[in-house]
């Protein structure tokens, strides 16, 4: 197989994986990389890092569409990114020194954790638009349009949120994906945030805590320009794509497909990671 | 009508950063492109080789080599410089919200920000 042919397959399975990702909300990360490890070979360090970039142009995108609606909360967002992105350095950091192995095995089990969080119906939060201390001090509280006209909000356990979104950093850094699931809780369940607001607040995060650890992976090769460029840009024009059948009423029954899927390659990567001769 | 300036201000901030980051995709997307074009034009039929892993040459991992490497007219370079400019979106959009809240005289967001600014550029440019 020559490069030509190689690059156009891994365009038309990006652009396929942004796709999915969009409209499930789960990101193209968690498509690409099963799909660069387990059917076109590739190691999955390279995989990562061509996911992380992929990841950081979909959110940048899309947040750029939600921050002009106004659902997003720039200082929540902002205060968030202290421990995302420090949890994202740690998460390269670690990917440099773990067993390959080992990652595929962890990020299978992630498949598996955001196939069944994409699935759980989220309940809408009574939210209240007062904040307790630190959320006021720290002026998260806002407002947000709705059919109703505007709705203000406030915020709560923000060291709760603050602690949950280092982990989804360390994810993000070590895995190569957005981990929106991990964010989307730390907002939605300990901070009691509007759903929409937790959403679109998460999007906007996603692609500085992909920034953090993407200027690790570079710094130290882990970046292939011949494989990105087709993973980046397929995504890209698929996360685009997807975002414009976003309110279509067939979903669900798509999101359970997905997620099917979904899980079956997560038992494929945990158990390339434990045979450890698939993925090296 | 306090809150109403505040409230435009806020709108104001959100609209820049939004440009920010669909600005600095477009182009960073067009860079990869035109980089891709010549590499696939020049090394095309040659065979792939991802199954084994090897760091990238520092040509197309540190920034001053990226740079180079790409005023030379590599292919390579120039999608590796693409992407560093997808990289610096998000940091830039990061950098202009630390004016943003200077405007609003915002002592402790200015704080905020500028830590997760030297976050991420610890990330590019720290050893």
């Amino acid at each position: 197989m020559s490069i030509l042919i190689f690059t156009l397959l891994i365009l038309a399975g990006s652009v396929l994986a942004g796709f999915l990702g969009a409209l499930t909300g789960l990101g193209g990360g968690i498509v690409i990389i099963p799909l660069l490890t387990l059917v076109f070979g590739v190691d999955i360090r390279y995989a990562i890092g061509a996911s992380l970039v992929s990841v950081i142009a979909t959110s940048s995108g899309a947040a750029a569409a939600y921050v002009k609606e106004g659902f997003s909360n720039i200082r929540i967002g902002m205060f968030l990114e202290i421990a995302t992105s420090i949890g994202a350095l740690c998460g390269a950091f670690l990917a440099l020194h773990l067993a390959t192995s080992s990652i595929a095995i962890i990020f299978g089990l992630v498949l598996i954790y955001s196939a069944y969080i994409s699935n759980k119906t989220r309940e809408e939060n009574l939210s209240t638009p007062d904040s307790d201390r630190l959320a006021l001090r720290l002026k998260m509280n806002s407002s947000y349009p709705t059919p109703e006209g505007s709705k203000s909000y406030g915020a709560r356990n923000v060291p709760a949120g603050f602690g949950l979104m280092f982990i989804a950093g360390a994810i993000s850094g070590l895995l190569g994906i957005g981990s929106g699931a991990v964010k989307v809780l730390a907002m939605d369940r300990a901070m009691r945030l509007p759903f929409k607001v937790s959403t679109a607040t998460s999007n906007f995060m996603i692609g500085v805590t992909a920034a953090a650890s993407a200027g690790i992976y570079l710094k130290k090769g882990y970046i292939d320009p011949g494989l990105t460029m087709p993973v980046m840009l397929g995504v890209l024009l698929g996360a685009s794509i997807g975002a414009h059948f976003l309110f279509g009423a067939k979903t669900k029954k798509l999101r359970t497909l997905f997620s099917v899927i979904i899980v079956i390659l997560a038992i494929e990567m945990i158990y390339s990671g434990i045979k450890g001769g698939i993925i090296k | 009508m306090k809150k109403a300036i505040e409230r435009l201000a806020r709108h104001d901030m959100e609209m820049v950063i939004g440009n920010v980051l669909r600005a600095g995709v477009i182009i960073a997307a067009m860079v990869v492109l035109s980089g891709g074009t010549i590499f696939l034009w020049r090394h095309g039929y040659a065979v792939p080789n991802y199954k084994i892993f090897q760091r990238e040459p520092v040509e197309l991992s540190s920034i001053w080599g990226i740079i180079q490497t790409s005023l030379e007219g590599h292919g390579r370079g120039f999608i590796q410089l693409g992407l560093l400019l997808l990289i610096a979106t998000p940091v830039t959009r990061v950098a202009l919200s630390i004016f943003e809240f200077a405007r609003q005289r915002d002592k402790v967001y200015v704080a905020v920000t500028s830590i997760v600014l030297c976050i991420l550029l610890y990330s590019l440019f720290g050893r």
